[in-house]
């Protein structure tokens, strides 16, 4: 396609020059002037036109944080909320991933079910943080348990529509050739979902750690959520931004291990992803 | 061998009911080559999905070896025109798939499955994916997988239909010699007048929907056959007069 394109526009010398291609190093150079130009932007505006407890500087948020990681307290808090968001995720990965095929395959129970998991994911799951908090306390737990829902409900959706869209004629084929009930879930079903299930891990990484977070901001000690209710709470701007950055940052990287993932475990790349 | 006793079909969907197959009586010989042939979508691929037991009929009996059919049917192969070929598993892969199912070490796996691809002519291509074959290669990994499975009667739904004149000629001189090697009943549903008669024993013409048997008519061009010339001798002209005779009736209905 894009071959054609070029051909046809060389071949056409009086029309006007296809669009550059922007190599890769071009379009981080710029991205990189973005960047700069608008920490500059907020350092100038800082303190001039909008006062400095609102939008803090970028020099006190870098101060800040080279604070926090040089007395070492950054990767404390960092760590909690990793290992939160990390366990979060893989129960609440199985655990969707469980309930998904097994409602996806036993027709009777998924739809018995049916009305109770569409109430139960339409309620806004941070609500239910309190409780978590009252079950399993102050600790690392109750954010693990906040996490793991969030993720659950997204992945559970996710491998259920997965299941349900599996071509019964491929169920239908493996069955012709002697294959038992388990074969059909294990060699069938499960790979031909298995798009659906990234897609859904994927989605749900991001509300991980927002679950974690979100955890941490409600009641805890340590923690990034913590650290930024905590400095919210002690009116430190910089402190607040400073946390922020870290927290975006972690996302990135976590994003980043999901493509990695998906892209060693799934050689056959399925249509429409 | 196969016996379709007074079968019915109806389907219902909320309010509306198709009648895909009414009362049809047939008695299929092991070894014979069945073609069944009629107009576009008039409930023969609901008798092969009946034979293959992936449904029942709504009344009347199949019976397959003396047995009614009320599963799954696991002593057939069948292959639809949609090739079901696993997308993310290689050619290799999908073909000893029925050797994995049945629990065969990897090694004799790979051993047996190889012997088969080499058969179908499909060597070199072991590793590919099936999207990444031509769909004359992709029916030959479902012959070979078929083969491998070693089912004693072959269910083909218009298998070779998307495929062009030429491929199917070689298709048609494969399942030919695979057929009678592995001394496969067949039971093969097309709408190509020619293929049934290069390939059959017995062609069989259904009315449009629903399907009732409306003319029986056995094929007695000797064996083996040479697919690309049996079609200009004067008896396969006579069988084809005969047969299309017929089914232009069907179809000329169908127009109307």
């Amino acid at each position: 396609m894009t071959a054609s394109q070029t051909e046809s526009a060389a071949a056409a010398p009086d029309q006007a020059a296809a669009p550059r291609e922007f190599g890769p190093g071009f379009m981080l150079a710029c991205q990189v002037a973005l960047g700069v130009s608008l920490l500059l932007m907020w350092q100038g505006v800082s303190g001039r036109l909008v006062d400095n407890f609102f939008i803090s500087n970028p020099i006190d948020v870098g101060r800040r944080l080279f604070e926090w990681i040089s007395n070492g307290s950054l990767f404390l808090h960092m760590w909690a909320t990793v290992y939160a968001t990390t366990l979060g995720f893989i129960i609440g990965s199985v655990g969707g991933i469980i309930l998904g095929v097994w409602l996806g395959v036993s027709p009777f129970t998924g739809r018995l079910l049916n009305p109770y998991l569409n109430a139960l994911n339409a309620l806004p799951k941070v609500a239910l943080a309190p409780l978590f908090v009252l079950w399993f306390g102050l600790g690392i737990e109750s954010k693990v348990a906040l996490a793991a829902v969030l993720v659950l409900f997204l992945v559970f959706l996710n491998t259920y529509a997965g299941v349900r869209e599996v071509d019964q004629d491929l169920i239908d084929g493996a069955r012709l050739m002697r294959a038992t009930r388990a074969q059909v879930i294990t060699k069938v079903i499960i790979p031909s979902a298995l798009s659906w299930m990234f897609a859904g891990l994927k989605i749900s990484v991001p509300y991980a750690l927002i679950g974690a977070v979100l955890g941490e901001m409600i009641a805890a000690n340590r923690g990034l959520g913590y650290l930024v209710q905590f400095s919210g709470s002690q009116f430190d701007t910089a402190g607040v931004f400073a946390v922020l950055i870290v927290i975006a940052l972690l996302a990135v990287a976590l994003n980043h291990l999901v493509e990695l993932a998906q892209y060693r475990m799934q050689k056959w790349r399925v249509v429409g992803n | 061998m196969i016996n379709l006793q007074h079968i019915s079909k109806t389907f219902r969907k909320q309010t509306e009911t198709v009648e895909a197959v009414r009362d049809i009586n047939l008695t299929i010989e092991r070894k014979e080559i069945v073609a069944i042939i009629g107009p576009s979508g008039c409930g023969k691929s609901t008798l092969l999905n009946m034979i293959a037991g992936l449904y029942p009929p709504s009344s009347g009996s199949v019976v397959y070896k003396g047995k009614h059919v009320t599963d799954v049917n696991t002593d057939v192969g069948y292959m639809t025109q949609k090739d079901n070929l696993l997308p993310w598993r290689t050619v290799l892969e999908n073909i000893a798939f029925p050797l994995e199912l049945a629990g065969v070490a990897r090694s004799e796996r790979a051993a047996r499955a190889a012997e088969v691809i080499k058969h179908v002519g499909l060597d070199g291509f072991e590793h590919r994916y099936a999207h990444e074959l031509s769909g004359g290669m992709r029916k030959r990994a479902c012959l070979a997988r078929m083969m491998l499975y070693g089912s004693e009667t072959a269910l083909l739904d218009e298998p070779f239909a998307a495929l062009d004149a030429q491929l199917k000629l070689a298709m048609h001189d494969l399942l030919m010699r695979l057929a009678a090697e592995t001394e496969q009943t067949v039971v093969l549903v097309t709408h190509d007048l020619m293929e049934a008669v290069t390939l059959a024993d017995r062609v069989l013409v259904c009315t449009r929907r629903p399907a009732t048997i409306a003319l029986e008519h056995r094929i007695d061009l000797k064996r083996p056959r040479d697919v690309l010339n049996v079609r200009f001798t004067n008896e396969f002209k006579d069988h084809y007069d005969l047969l299309w005779e017929r089914l232009r009736v069907e179809y000329h209905e169908d127009r109307v």
